[in-house]
Order: structure tokens, then C-alpha cells, then sequence
């Protein structure tokens, strides 16, 4: 009852007004016997606020969380620095409370957002527009496939298999029941393999979905690819990471026609897994192929500059079985998130993070590979996340780090035994285990070190 | 310039709000780390700004902005409720919120306890046997539901049923979903009162059908008295049935979908738990499954194996997976809290639900059409059809004049099948005063439409900006800031 302000006397009066003596006559009269719950809920009985934090403090207890353990996990989230001012704007219960904007007049700090983060994300990826976000770096994928598939009117997607293995199985559930067809391009070492792709990419292919930096860190061919794709009239998909775009090229400068991203790593906690932030940036003439929502600039009666959303026609509300998708409810908290933290670190402070956590993860990746039984997975280029051949299995692995209060290594040998099949290594042993490791501007040299130190002890 | 100029407008060369330490490792080239070709050339053109800056702009922003904290928001099927400040620091608590998705098992015991603990309190709820959290919304559960009914059927090797079956009065992520997950949907008529029409339906359903989807009180704030039927006469034809949880708000602790005959049932966190909306997001769409279709449940699944919690991923029938990850997991921290901080009492919220929407409509149906002059359930819809005919005020103009009250409209044009409609839902959070001072608000706004129609018809008059020209906005799209246009 803590939330709900009506007294005794005042419920009175109320269902006097409505003219009946007890709610139980308007449940009677909508509800058929036959369906009523007669009996109570079955839950746990209701808590105060103090017994209530008591009892979550004590779950939360049962983690280990990476302000207590030095976190070298990545495959997708990554431990960057959240600055303290993000979460005092998402705090404003006027942005945390409100609906989607569908009353513009009173919904300007929303939608003036909105249009900010639009912005910011097309400067980011060099594309024309971007929506509003999506839920996740994992379907903003699948809603670009399902864009590639509407724009080419072909039922066949190359997928690199080197996009993250979560995003590849969210993709293929998506497309299953539109009847895609979906096609593995294999790796050679690391990366993609190019003569694969373009043997695979035919005229029935609708294009490509790549990842860049891909799963394992490293950076794909992307001019060759284009070339290979667009020699076909397909489309080509570049999932990348926000923070990499500091210091490498924008897709939209390399022929991108779809950018998509998980935005977590722009101002938001790991969490978890969730909430994160699915960024889609396009080429103007895809707009109305779009997903999701979209804000745009306009002028009031008043003749001042004001924002709405708009191209609505795409969308589910109005178009029904025939909308683009439909995704209504996004995570516009999240792109709040990632708006504020761009307009915090900056030009300058956003290729500071992206050259601090290449830096970093670069220092790292030559010590690890200096150590006895370890070796790099391959020699592409990187940016601040590398894949690692151990010679012990990764749950031995992970225990040690453990015992030093380390979160690390992604074991991608089950997604991947290719990396490990092909290895022969010098010592004629074959590795035990293919391990990623994530390096960003958070970690410190002396974290880096007891990280190689841990390692040195796994043989 | 607008109100509040732009990020970009206040951008000064060289400002910065945030400073990052010295590199403390030995220094690489970039241009040895990485072939030129991939390098950008041009730093990315975002804005520079003092944090001083950072924060009075988006404070500014934010006073342009309704919330539920600023005051009410009778936003129909939306379920706008207040958003427990408690909730707010769960799931801010480090263990939680500082924890990586990749992070081995046993150091994540309380996160997978968290889920499958809440997992149990919502398939009580609902009267479901499994549930998946990993649907980031509303219209994510919904796919999600639709793609596991659809696996259902194929496993079976029923691969003839091709159609969905969504009532004209459904949302219309309903059909949009349908759509989506390969199928082809079949509207069928809804009553004047929201109910489905049953012969309608006995002549709808076949072979074909894979699934009926329905909202349940109806989008017109009714319980479709014959549920029990309507699933049976779907399920006697093969398909299954499909639960939209938007409207969950006004059963809470009286019916369940479960016991209705639904086999899938999306839930919002969002609405009915409390968590809040953010401005559009992060929601959570959890889904709910009877046993026949817990096999196809996307992976991972949250098990409880001895005393251990396990993440298990070998299910040959899923139906994949739906989200990068696990779900939006601080959205469902947030409606743990909202469980616990309720527990049996849960029925009260329904209860109260109920009654702030009878005790509104009661006071207004004097001076607005009532559809179906019945009690409603959590939302009652009324129109402006009568208002229209005889001032000319439309219900958009009402819900504009609304604005200059400082109330958030309640949900208009909606239903489709209600001319000039208004779907009010109060919601159990609100106060005996708030709900008068609504009352008193439409009713001055249907004494105005006669007196001063103009004055209807030009608001609002109070807000930071007036109208706003969608046309010219879909017209000439200006959907970014571009540096020329200064």
C-alpha cells in the first residue's frame, strides 16, 4: 500500500460516487467467475524500504563486481569510465519518468535530446541519419538484415563469422521466420576470409553483416570488403564499437551503407548485460526503410524552433502489418546517456579514451604474449581487445585470475576451435584454450602487470 | 535558435568537461598499431563543453519536459504510475550494477538468483509455467512469443499454419509483429464494446491459424467475458493463444492469463512493475510460457541446480536468442523491488487501478460519449464525438488545453474503432485531489468548447512552445545538425 495515496475515507466516497458499495462489484462485473483467482498471490511477504535494500544488498553481496575486481572481460561490454555528471542528468524524474514523447509541447527536453544524440551518432559513424536507438548492439543487427533483405528484395545474407557469436543467433532468430537464409563467411586466422567472401557474394546476396573491430578485437579489411560487396549490388552492415571511432575512420568514409553499434561502452554501467543502447545510423536514401523512432526539427505556431517525431508513417502504430518493424518502446534513457557522455569527453576526450584503451590493451597483449606457453592468436591489427592461446584450459584460467581479483578472458575456444585446430604451436604443444582479453583507459599499468603476473602462474 | 540552443551551438574550441590520467604504459605508434587506411583522418565534430555547461543544458531540457514526478500522465495503455525512488538505488547498488554479462557463474550467484527468484513471483502472476527475460520491451515479447508459437507448430511438423489472428481494437504492435515473424495477419471484428466477436471468430480460424493475439481487458478498458471460450475455440482449431500483459495492471491477484487459457503472455515491466519509462526506454517484455512451449524458450535459461544457479544452453529446440545478452537486467532489478516492496498485496494495486478509473469516468460521462456504458476495468475510453459535432472542438484540441493544466493527455485517437477517442488511465498511484483536479479540468474544457471555442482550439498557451508543424517536419526532414546551418 506505500504507493497508493487514497484513505479509507476517501475510497468511500469514491465508490459512492460510482454508485457501487465495493470494488469487488466492479471486478464481479467485468471478471467471469470462472477465470477469478480465488485465492491469494503466492508471494513473499511485502518488505519496508529498509528491509527491502538489506535484502538486496545481501543478494548483490553474492557477486563479484569490477569496483572490486580489476575487469578484463569484453565480447561485447566493456569497462569504461562512466563520468559522475551522466547519471545526475539521468536522474531528472522529468527524463527518467516521462513516456515517449507523443505531446511535443511538453516534451521538448526529450525530443531536443533525441535529436542531440541523432546527431551526435551521425557525426560519430559519418552517416546521413540515425534513429533514436534500438534495444541493443544484438538487434540493431537484425533489424539491419531485415533492412538489407526489404531494400534488395533478396532472401540471402552473407554474415562474417567473425561478428559476435550472440549477435550471429540473434540475427538467425530474427530472420527465421521471414524465411532468410543466412550464410557463414568463414575466417582465415582472425579476420575474415576474403577470398570466401567474395566467391560467396553473388547476385542472390543481399549483402553483408561484418563487425569491426570483430569479436575477437580485430580490425577487418573494410575497403576490400566494400568493394567486394558492392561490386555485387549488395548492401554492406558494419557493426563497430562507439569508443574505437575515436581514432578509426567512420564507417561512412569507407562505404558503410548501414552502421550499427552497441553503445554501452558510451556512459553506461555493465549492468549486467542490460539496459544497453542499440545505435542505427543509414544513407539518406534508406530513411524510409528505417526502424524505430525518429526526431526531427521543426518550427512551432509561435514560429520558434521546436522538435517532434516524425516520418511516423514506418512505423507500427500507424502502418500496422506493414510497418518497417515493430519496435515502439527503445532505450531512450540509454541514448540520453550516450548523448551526455559525448558532450562531456568531447573531440578531444573521446579519442583520448579510444587512444588510452588501444595504448593500454596494446602493453598488454606484448607481455601476455612474452610469457612462456602464451601466444597471440593472430597478428591483424587490433584496437583495445586481442584473442590469446593458453596453454591451460580457460576455467583453470579463470580461476587463477579469480584468486587475484581479476575478471578476465572471454573463452571463445567453443565459439572458435578453428583458432585452436590450426594450431600448431612452436613448442609442438597445441594451446588449451582461446582467450580474449578487453583493455580499456580504466586499467592501470600496475593492474596490467598483476594481470601478466597471474598468468605467468597458469602452465 | 530554439529555447535551449543546441550542444553544438555552445561549442567552444578547447573546453572539456572530463580529464583521463597520463598513459602509464610504454607508448605505441597508432600508426604502427594500425594500417593508415583505417585511421580517421578528422577527429568526429562533437561538441566541446565545460561539464557546468553539460549540466544547466540538459537541466534546461529537462524543465521542457512532463513526467510523472512533475505531475499527472493518464496516458492510456501505458500505465503510467509512480516509479519508487528506492527502486532507483537497487538497482544503482554496485553488485549489481557493476557486474559483466561474461562473468563466470559463480561470481554472478545473486544476479542469477535475482532472475530465477523473480521468474517464479511473475509466473505466479500470470499462471505460467516458464518465463524468459531477455525481451528488451514490450514488442520484443511479443516477436519473441510469436517466433516460439511458430517454433511450436514446426516442431510438430504443422507447417501449414501460416496466419495470425489480431483483433481490429489491437494495438498496433500486434500486426506489425505478426508481420515480422513471417506470418500473415487475419483482423477479426471486435464488438461495439471491445469483446471479440465469437462467430466472427469461428469463421476466422482453420488450419491456417497459428495463433490469436489479444489484449485482455480490451484496448476499451473491458474484460472480454468470453475469454475462456474464445481460447478454446482457438485451440480446437490448433492454434495457440497469445496474452498482450499491457493491460496486466487491472487483474493483478484477480484472474490470470494462465488460468484463461493463454499458452504466451508478454508482460511490461515498464507499466505494470513500476520501472520507469525513461522518456521511451529501457523497458523489459518479459515472456511467459506454459510447459508445451518451455523447450523452445531462448537461450540461455537461468536453472537451479542444487544450490547453485546455472545459465544452461543446451536446448536443442530454442528458439535461439533475442537480446545480445541476458535482457535488461537493471529494469528487472527495479520490479524485484516493486514485488518484494508488495508482495499478496499486489491485488491492491489492481484493486485501486480500478477504482481511480471508475471514480473519473463516473464524474465525466456526463459530459463526454461513453462507448459502453459499463464499468470499466483499469482504463475507461471516452470521446469527443458529440463535442466535435456541436463546437468543433476535437478530442486533440482537449488534450491540447489539457496541456496548459499541466496534466499529461490521456492516449487520444485510440482505439481505431472509437471515433475521437480519449483513454484515460489514472493509474492506482494517484490521489483523491489529482483525480478531482482532473475531473475539474475536462470539465472546464467542455464548458470552454461552447463558451470560447477558440481559446480550445489554439492551445496550448502555457507551454515553452505552441503547435508544432509535424507536416513541415516530414515534409523537409531536418533530422540532424549539420554545422552549416548555424
Amino acid at each position: 500500500m506505500r504507493y497508493i495515496p487514497i484513505t479509507q475515507a476517501e475510497k468511500e466516497a469514491m465508490l459512492r460516487d460510482i454508485g457501487v458499495s465495493s470494488t469487488e462489484e466492479l471486478f464481479a462485473a467485468n471478471i467471469p467467475a470462472e477465470v477469478r483467482l480465488k485465492r491469494p498471490l503466492n508471494l513473499p511477504p511485502a518488505l519496508t524500504e529498509m528491509e527491502l535494500m538489506a535484502h538486496l544488498r545481501e543478494l548483490a553481496a553474492e557477486n563479484a563486481n569490477t569496483a572490486e575486481y580489476a575487469c578484463f572481460l569484453g565480447g561485447g561490454a566493456y569497462d569504461h569510465y562512466v563520468p559522475a555528471a551522466v547519471d545526475a542528468v539521468l536522474r531528472r524524474g522529468e527524463f527518467l519518468t516521462a513516456y515517449t514523447p507523443y505531446q511535443p509541447e511538453i516534451s521538448q527536453g526529450v525530443l531536443q535530446a533525441i535529436y542531440e544524440y541523432q546527431s551526435l551518432m551521425c557525426e560519430l559513424t559519418g552517416m546521413d541519419l540515425s534513429n533514436a536507438s534500438m534495444y541493443d548492439g544484438a538487434s540493431a543487427l537484425a533489424e539491419a538484415a531485415g533492412m538489407v533483405v526489404s531494400q534488395t528484395g533478396r532472401s540471402k545474407l552473407l554474415v562474417a563469422r567473425s561478428v559476435h557469436p550472440h549477435y550471429r543467433r540473434v540475427v538467425a532468430t530474427y530472420m527465421h521466420g521471414l524465411g532468410v537464409e543466412l550464410i557463414e563467411v568463414p575466417l582465415e586466422g582472425v579476420t575474415l576470409d576474403l577470398n570466401r567472401l567474395e566467391a560467396l557474394m553473388t547476385d542472390e546476396v543481399g549483402g553483408l553483416l561484418l563487425q569491426t573491430p570483430n569479436f575477437l578485437g580485430y580490425l577487418e579489411q573494410v575497403r576490400q570488403i566494400e568493394a567486394l560487396v558492392h561490386a555485387r549490388n549488395g548492401l554492406f552492415v558494419v557493426a563497430v564499437d562507439p569508443i574505437s571511432l575515436g581514432v578509426l575512420e567512420a564507417p561512412g568514409n569507407y562505404g558503410a551503407d548501414i552502421v550499427v553499434a552497441e553503445g554501452q561502452g558510451l556512459g553506461v554501467p555493465l549492468s549486467f548485460g542490460g539496459p544497453y543502447l542499440g545505435i542505427m545510423a543509414t544513407r539518406e536514401r534508406f530513411a524510409r526503410k528505417m526502424p524505430g523512432r525518429i526526431a526531427g526539427a521543426t518550427v512551432d505556431t509561435r514560429g520558434q524552433r521546436g522538435f517532434v517525431l516524425t516520418l511516423q508513417a514506418r512505423e507500427q502504430h500507424i502502418r500496422r502489418e506493414k510497418a518497417t518493424s515493430n519496435i515502439c518502446t527503445n532505450q531512450a534513457l540509454i541514448a540520453l546517456a550516450a548523448t551526455v557522455y559525448l558532450a562531456l569527453v568531447g573531440k578531444e576526450g573521446l579519442r583520448e579514451v579510444a587512444n588510452l584503451s588501444l595504448q593500454k590493451a596494446h602493453y598488454a597483449a606484448r607481455e601476455i604474449a612474452s610469457l612462456p606457453g602464451w601466444r597471440l592468436a593472430g597478428n591483424a591489427p587490433f584496437f583495445k581487445e586481442f584473442a590469446v592461446l593458453a596453454p591451460a584450459p580457460a576455467a583453470e584460467v579463470s580461476r587463477k585470475l579469480l584468486e587475484h581479483k581479476i575478471l578476465g578472458g572471454v573463452d571463445v575456444g567453443a565459439a572458435y576451435p578453428e583458432l585452436l585446430e590450426g594450431d600448431a604451436g612452436a613448442d609442438g604443444g597445441r594451446a588449451a584454450a582461446a582467450l580474449t582479453f578487453a583493455v580499456t583507459e580504466k586499467r592501470t599499468r600496475v593492474e596490467i602487470d598483476r594481470l601478466v603476473a597471474a598468468l605467468r602462474e597458469v602452465k | 535558435m530554439g529555447l535551449v540552443p543546441l550542444l553544438f551551438e555552445q561549442s567552444a574550441p578547447g573546453k572539456r568537461a572530463v580529464t583521463f590520467p597520463a598513459p602509464d604504459v610504454p607508448a605505441v605508434e597508432l600508426t604502427e598499431a594500425i594500417p593508415a587506411d583505417l585511421l580517421r583522418k578528422e577527429p568526429a565534430n562533437l561538441p566541446e563543453l565545460s561539464e557546468v555547461e553539460v549540466i544547466r543544458h540538459f537541466t534546461q531540457l529537462s524543465r521542457m519536459n512532463h513526467g510523472v514526478d512533475v505531475d499527472f500522465y493518464p496516458l492510456g495503455s501505458c500505465t503510467m504510475k509512480y516509479n519508487p525512488k528506492v527502486n532507483e538505488e537497487a538497482a544503482r547498488i554496485p553488485g549489481f550494477a557493476l557486474t559483466h554479462p561474461l562473468q563466470p557463474e559463480e561470481t554472478v550467484q545473486g544476479n542469477l538468483k535475482l532472475l530465477h527468484t523473480l521468474e517464479g513471483w511473475l509466473c505466479e502472476v500470470t499462471g505460467m509455467d516458464r518465463m524468459t527475460f531477455q525481451p528488451a520491451a514490450g514488442a520484443h515479447g511479443e516477436l519473441t512469443g510469436i517466433l516460439l508459437i511458430r517454433a511450436y507448430h514446426e516442431s510438430r511438423g504443422d507447417t501449414g499454419r501460416s496466419e495470425v489472428i489480431v483483433p481490429d481494437s489491437a494495438h498496433g504492435t500486434n500486426p506489425a509483429t505478426a508481420a515480422m515473424a513471417g506470418y500473415r495477419v487475419v483482423p477479426v471484428k471486435s464488438l461495439p464494446d471491445g469483446s471479440i466477436d465469437l462467430e466472427a471468430l469461428r469463421q476466422t480460424v482453420g488450419p491456417r491459424t497459428a495463433a490469436l493475439m489479444m489484449t485482455n481487458p480490451s484496448t476499451l478498458g473491458l474484460f472480454d467475458p468470453h475469454v475462456k471460450e474464445i481460447t478454446e475455440i482457438v485451440h480446437q482449431a490448433g492454434g495457440l493463444c497469445y496474452y498482450d500483459g499491457a493491460n496486466l495492471n487491472a487483474i493483478m491477484g484477480y484472474a490470470r492469463p494462465g488460468d484463461m487459457g493463454f499458452d504466451v503472455v508478454h508482460l511490461n515491466l515498464h507499466k505494470t512493475f513500476s520501472t520507469p519509462h525513461g522518456g521511451g526506454g529501457p523497458g523489459s517484455g518479459p515472456v511467459g510460457v506454459k510447459s508445451h512451449l518451455v523447450p523452445f524458450l531462448p537461450v540461455p535459461v537461468v536453472e537451479k541446480r542444487g544450490d547453485r544457479y546455472v545459465l544452461d544452453w543446451d536446448r536443442p529446440q530454442s528458439i535461439g536468442k533475442i537480446h545480445g545478452f541476458w535482457g535488461n537486467f537493471g529494469v528487472i532489478v527495479r520490479a524485484y523491488a516493486y514485488v518484494l516492496t508488495h508482495g499478496p498485496a499486489l491485488k491492491e494495486v489492481s484493486e485501486y487501478a480500478v477504482l481511480n478509473a471508475n471514480y473519473v469516468m463516473a464524474h465525466l460521462k456526463k459530459y463526454y460519449d461513453v462507448f459502453v456504458d459499463r464499468y470499466c476495468m483499469h482504463e475507461c475510453v471516452l470521446a469527443a464525438r458529440t463535442l466535435k459535432h456541436e463546437t468543433g472542438v476535437k478530442t486533440l484540441d482537449v488534450a491540447k488545453r489539457l496541456l496548459d493544466e499541466g496534466i499529461h493527455p490521456p492516449t487520444i485517437y485510440f482505439p481505431l474503432i472509437v471515433e475521437e477517442a480519449l483513454m484515460i488511465e489514472p493509474t492506482e498511484t494517484e490521489s483523491k485531489a489529482t483525480l478531482d483536479r482532473f475531473i475539474q479540468a475536462m470539465i472546464r474544457i467542455h464548458d470552454e468548447a461552447r463558451t470560447n471555442p477558440e481559446l480550445v482550439k489554439s492551445a496550448p498557451h502555457n507551454t515553452p512552445v505552441g503547435r508544432l508543424d509535424e507536416a513541415l517536419a516530414a515534409r523537409r526532414p531536418n533530422l540532424r545538425y549539420r554545422a552549416q546551418q548555424g
